[in-house]
């Protein structure tokens, strides 16, 4: 007997058990979430918030959502243009720049690069960056959601590595050609560079998704809100009075599972999307050696 | 001349990015001396050089008021409480998930491990307050039908730091530990089967084999916590907190919000964010220093 606790079998099933019950708590709060977005008022009443899985399935409250909610509408669209207008301003700056200080011969090039990396150890703080973009008057205005935040420090250094590395031959057998450096950088440099563009445009694409302090400070006007700021808004309220033109029917759905529908329908883009690209983020991870 | 003259293409090429740096982090440098002035709520920047030079006036309000010791010390026990939870706990989940033998099993662990790092803080606050919610939390109601007391968990001193801290390592343990993992598959499987025929079993070689070849790279991931004390989740308490837990949950970072956006304080509130700019300068500037000097790359 002594033997069986010493069994690889046994710890197996042991440290498995662990990971399963963590696994099953990185995805319960979603269920849960899931869950109460199909409820109805009268199970919601009768059961009180002991909600694992709805008894009857109610899509009231995905009704109200998608059929008469002109916030909405306009919150996702605003984030739409976000994210499609930021993440490309974002890989344009970025790439240029990674790529020009990624010039092993370049004069100056590392007084430049300190140029950057300081603003990454120190930074002037909170009030004069809203004063800046306040003074420039990009405040409601599509802008200040992405021209603010054009290059992170942390991606422009992991392109700038990628680039590093780039096998110098391919650059030599290109100039032999008698390429110009703008050809290079379009035809050899960009193509081989797909995968880390991707992931970086990836990181930015889904910051943008997410992104709420600064929407939140630098727009106040309901047009240019972009759907994180929305969604914190009616979140935040006991009932749901702010999803405007909503005419209840007879039983109109509990607040909880608005909120939870709401949830939902701005979480599932990224809940379809992520296990498919999550890869690509992991190698990103690896390019560049640094915490994403 | 001429060398720069060759390279003209790529400082073209930087150029755009480097006018963007200047622009959005270092004049915000230079107006942080609003911290040494009294700027007007209405002219903002504008109104930057007519405004009257006050010396420390504003950072000697701070230091001797009521809120300086509460809003440090909760922005280090609230950091403090992270790392010393948030820290080993990916480590371990890695050691745990490199246990594993299914490869098939491992990979889809894996992946769901990263989906809380995904979620907005808006929803995962969302979420929260959903389960918390006094009435109707699915938490709350059922510790409620265990002891008979219904417990308001958000708005209570003694739990609040709890919530943050155990949210934040919902949040990021599976992200943050993907470099260990990867740390662990670049050990040469070699050591394993020496150690094996030694008689060693799994234990002993996850703590002889697996836990020192990835020793730099908890080192390195240790100093990077280090140098980001002062940051202990400005987003996260923005979005939780309530003025009944601002006791135990105002930190720096919250309290120049409230202070400069909200009250309109500019140059208080300027004057409290460089203080922390600073002193978090020294960290990160240390951590990265003694990063560079283990070796290799350090954090830059």
């Amino acid at each position: 007997m002594k033997s069986y606790y010493r069994t690889e079998t046994f710890w197996n099933y042991i440290i498995v058990g662990i990971l399963l019950i963590l696994t099953l708590s990185f995805l319960l709060p979603f269920i849960i979430v899931l869950s109460t977005s199909f409820i109805s008022e009268a199970e919601w009443a009768r059961r009180g918030g002991h909600v694992l899985y709805p008894q009857k399935i109610s899509m009231t409250a995905y009704d109200i959502l998608f059929g008469k909610s002109y916030v909405l509408f306009n919150a996702y669209q605003v984030t739409f243009l976000r994210v499609t207008l930021g993440t490309f301003s974002n890989l344009v700056f970025t790439t240029t720049l990674a790529y020009a200080l990624a010039q092993r011969d370049l004069p100056y090039r590392i007084p430049l690069t300190f140029f950057v990396f300081f603003t990454m150890v120190f930074n002037g703080g909170l009030i004069p960056q809203f004063l800046l973009v306040d003074f420039l008057n990009l405040r409601n205005t599509i802008f200040a959601l992405f021209v603010p935040m054009l290059v992170n420090g942390w991606y422009f250094l992991i392109m700038r590595n990628f680039f590093m590395n780039i096998p110098k031959d391919l650059i030599d057998a290109a100039i032999i050609d008698g390429a110009s450096p703008f050809k290079i950088l379009t035809s050899v440099v960009l193509p081989l560079s797909m995968p880390v563009l991707a992931t970086i445009g990836l990181f930015y694409a889904v910051y943008h998704w997410n992104e709420w302090f600064y929407a939140s400070i630098y727009i106040t006007d309901n047009e240019h809100k972009p759907m994180q700021i929305i969604l914190r808004g009616l979140l935040n309220q006991a009932t749901m009075e702010g999803v405007d033109n909503i005419s209840f029917r007879e039983e109109p759905p509990p607040a909880a599972s608005l909120k939870s529908a709401l949830i939902i329908f701005s979480t599932v883009p990224i809940l379809v999307v992520y296990p498919f690209v999550q890869r690509y983020f992991v190698k990103g991870i690896m390019v560049g050696g640094v915490k994403g | 001349m001429k060398k720069i003259w060759k390279f003209r293409f790529y400082y073209y090429l930087a150029l755009p990015g480097l006018i963007y740096f200047f622009i959005f982090h270092y004049i915000p440098m230079g107006g942080a001396l609003i911290a040494f002035k009294d700027i007007s709520p209405f002219d903002g920047l504008e109104g930057f050089f007519d405004a009257p030079w006050v010396g420390l006036k504003h950072f000697e309000r701070f230091t001797s008021s009521v809120y300086f010791y509460d809003v440090i010390e909760n922005t280090i026990i609230i950091s403090g409480l992270k790392i010393l939870f948030g820290f080993p706990a990916p480590i371990i989940f890695a050691l745990l998930l490199n246990e594993v033998l299914r490869m098939s099993l491992k990979r889809v662990m894996q992946t769901i491990s990263y989906l809380p790092h995904f979620i907005s803080w808006v929803v995962t606050a969302g979420m929260i307050t959903a389960l918390l919610a006094t009435s109707g939390g699915l938490i709350t109601e059922t510790i409620n039908d265990f002891t008979g007391s219904n417990i308001n968990f958000l708005g209570n001193k003694d739990y609040f730091v709890s919530i943050l801290v155990t949210s934040h390592v919902w949040k990021t343990i599976g992200w943050s530990s993907i470099i260990y993992l990867a740390a662990m598959s670049s050990i040469d499987p070699a050591l394993y089967e020496s150690a094996r025929i030694d008689g060693a079993n799994r234990l002993q070689m996850a703590w002889h084999i697996t836990l020192p070849s990835i020793s730099f790279v908890i080192v390195i991931m240790f100093l990077f916590e280090i140098g980001h004390l002062l940051d202990a989740g400005f987003e996260q308490i923005l979005l939780l907190y309530s003025p009944g837990v601002y006791k135990v949950a105002d930190i720096i970072d919250t309290f120049v919000y409230r202070e400069g956006l909200l009250a309109l304080k500019y140059s208080f509130a300027a004057a409290v964010g460089l203080f922390k700019a600073v002193i978090a300068f020294v960290l990160l500037y240390t951590a990265n220093k003694l990063a560079n000097k283990l070796g290799q790359t350090g954090l830059w």
